[in-house]
């Protein structure tokens, strides 16, 4: 049982990082129908971004509040992350808007290998740790353990997807979204600025995607330029779970995901009598993929997309 | 490419072609060689093994038009495959001959065990689901080596016996007729002999039915079943041919390098496959072949930034290691921002691609390919 609530606080932490992720891949895909390979990078460079600040500032002065420190981090992470969001959508994505699927799917490959490579350079190989700034107070609920940092990254995680729901709910901006997504030409008639409104969902999949890196960073306490990989894949994966193009699918897919992953780990050496341990949980995560798919094609929120006649 | 063998003015012609062609391909290792040193003839190895797994995954993405980013699965049974049964890893030495095939059985198996349950699935989810299982393999590759060691885990198996023919072992360098083959020069021909069979079939398939019946199902689905195409038997076909062409491959990698681990089977060795294919000309296969030898020269050629910055400012500033896979990067995207429909792509693409606005997108609307 302590095991069992244990992992599923684990895997709620974990899930809500990937919903945030999630949201970039979802989001995009919902208006252009284009997987943004990109995105972990950008989730990546987040990370990396803030630990700079964070480190230029403790270098500056130690005495100061781990909090404020960390939040001055995530407050250059973000509009860095934007920025390279929106170059990234110019020069990549805009002149292929008209091409075949698999073009900007290539393209997103190779922003993807630039980025990757460009952090390698500039931040090195090694491991970047993340300073134990933050308060870390640890509590007992139901025989299990949770860190502050736990709690902290839930409650701003959600704090960020009720935002964005938000946003796409009740703004101006967010209805230009939704009918972005259900028909670009229609929605073009009547007066939304298309490009705008898809430069606009690069760089709010950007924000949320620094947020996400700095948060995993800080969670496993390092950073490193090969990052962005897995927890793109992983993220991907949520956002295809939940259906694509799905806000709240995203949102679920990402919460599932963690948690499946988290029992899984945690429970598969009993399972399988010790035949296979917790370094399965990859393949945890993407076998329980494998099967939402092929019993439901479209996701768990997905609509049923009929067979184009 | 090999556009002119195709359209031949006459007979001669053709006939002469062929002849300078074949005698090209026969010597090249050894002109490679003298001009550029032994390790390119490694990479020309490379270039030959990267031309079969391209032509394979061509079937399945190109002809098919079904996007698999889990492609590199099928190499990695291959490769293991012949590692389990002609190492010192279980004290087996089976010859490769028996081995290459039963890999190919294998990895054949294995594509239609993905394909089956898949077959519903369409475009990007068909993607994901791909990759997650190339991905499951690889991870298992990295774990089976607890409680019993299977795959020998993270370290990968060594020592894996070299092919030999009458006699002559590839992994020694050796003296034949008075010419002194290294192993890299035994295993060009050995590859060669490999992707001109591939070729062939590539070819012999993609003007038979079956392979019209892939490109049927590619274009429109459902017009395809009603036409009387099995579309289900025919999209199984397709996995199990491409991962067929995929488990062999791996069987000779593993023979060349004489060590596997799961570091070669990443997803990046997928993506990789993929992208010389969209970069050729997808569907189309002068394209596919020069795509795969591109992508395998382009990188090694990059090596010499090195060289280049130790000439031009006297030191080098950044590891060309490090520098060569960020222009790899840049050499995709510029690629596919100004020539999306691949170096050499089929008449048919070629119209798609550059048909007048209205005619354009009647006809993209039409491809499975497009934004509808």
């Amino acid at each position: 049982m302590d095991i069992f609530v244990q992992q599923l606080i684990n895997g709620l932490v974990l899930g809500s990082i990937y919903a945030l992720v999630a949201l970039g891949y979802t989001m995009v895909y919902g208006i252009l129908e284009l997987i943004n390979f990109a995105h972990g990078e950008v989730t990546m460079m987040g990370a990396m971004v803030a630990l700079t600040v964070i480190g230029l500032l403790l270098g500056l002065n130690p005495e100061l509040s781990g909090l404020l420190v960390v939040l001055a981090g995530v407050l250059v992470a973000i509009p860095a992350c934007m920025l390279l969001a929106f170059t990234i959508e110019r020069v990549a994505y805009r002149p292929l808007r008209r091409a075949p699927r698999l073009a900007p799917l290539i393209t997103a490959i190779g922003v993807s290998i630039v980025l990757q490579n460009a952090a390698m350079l500039i931040w090195g190989r090694q491991y970047v740790s993340f300073p134990q700034i933050l308060p870390q107070q640890t509590y007992e609920v139901l025989g299990a353990h949770i860190t502050s940092l736990q709690i902290f990254i839930v409650l701003l995680c959600m704090a960020v997807m009720a935002g964005l729901w938000l946003l796409v709910q009740k703004t101006r901006l967010g209805r230009a979204m939704r009918a972005t997504a259900q028909s670009k030409e229609v929605a073009m008639l009547m007066g939304v600025d298309i490009d705008r409104v898809i430069s606009a969902t690069f760089v709010i999949g950007a924000a949320l995607a620094a947020i996400a890196g700095v948060m995993v960073s800080a969670y496993y306490g390092l950073a490193h330029y090969y990052m962005g990989f897995m927890l793109g894949l992983k993220a991907f994966s949520a956002a295809v779970l939940g259906g694509i193009g799905n806000i709240a699918g995203a949102m679920l897919g990402g919460l599932l995901l963690g948690v499946i992953e988290a029992l899984g780990a945690g429970y598969i050496g009993d399972l399988t009598g010790g035949f296979l341990g917790s370094h399965y949980q990859d393949v945890f995560a993407f076998f329980v993929l494998i099967l939402v798919l092929v019993f439901r094609p479209s996701g768990l929120l997905g609509e049923r997309v009929a067979t184009r006649a | 490419m090999l556009e002119f063998l195709h359209r031949p003015r006459t007979r001669a012609q053709a006939r002469a072609a062929i002849i300078l062609l074949a005698v090209l391909l026969a010597l090249l290792p050894f002109l490679v060689e003298a001009g550029l040193g032994r390790s390119w003839v490694r990479v020309l190895d490379f270039a030959l093994l990267y031309v079969i797994l391209a032509l394979g995954l061509n079937i399945v993405v190109g002809y098919a038009g079904l996007l698999d980013l889990g492609f590199v699965a099928f190499y990695a049974l291959g490769a293991y495959l012949y590692a389990w049964l002609a190492s010192p890893h279980f004290g087996l030495h089976l010859p490769f001959w028996v081995v290459l095939p039963l890999g190919a059985g294998l990895a054949g198996l294995f594509g239609v065990l993905l394909g089956a349950p898949t077959l519903r699935l369409r475009g990007d989810y068909l993607a994901i689901v791909t990759l997650g299982f190339g991905e499951i393999i690889r991870i298992f590759m990295n774990n089976l080596n607890a409680p019993v060691n299977i795959t020998n885990g993270p370290q990968g198996i060594n020592l894996i016996d070299p092919v030999t023919i009458a006699g002559v072992s590839f992994g020694k360098t050796q003296e034949l007729f008075g010419i002194t083959f290294a192993s890299a020069h035994f295993y060009y021909y050995l590859f060669l002999v490999f992707t001109l069979a591939t070729l062939f079939i590539a070819y012999r398939l993609q003007d038979s039915r079956i392979g019209r019946a892939w490109v049927a199902i590619r274009e429109d689905e459902v017009a395809a079943a009603a036409m009387g195409i099995n579309t289900r038997n025919i999209k199984l076909l397709a996995f199990a041919m491409g991962a067929v062409f995929g488990g062999v491959a791996g069987g000779l990698f593993a023979a060349f390098q004489g060590f596997i681990s799961p570091e070669s089977f990443t997803l990046w060795e997928s993506i990789l496959i993929l992208c010389m294919i969209v970069l050729g000309g997808m569907g189309h296969i002068p394209g596919v072949v020069l795509g795969a030898v591109l992508l395998t020269v382009l990188p090694e050629a990059l090596r010499y930034l090195g060289d280049w910055q130790r000439a031009a400012l006297g030191e080098v500033v950044v590891d060309p290691g490090d520098l060569r896979m960020l222009l790899f990067g840049v050499a995709l995207v510029l690629m596919m921002v100004y020539r999306p429909e691949g170096l050499i792509p089929s008449r048919q693409r070629k119209r798609e691609f550059h048909a007048e606005d209205g005619v354009a997108a009647q006809e993209q609307a039409s491809l499975y390919d497009s934004r509808a």
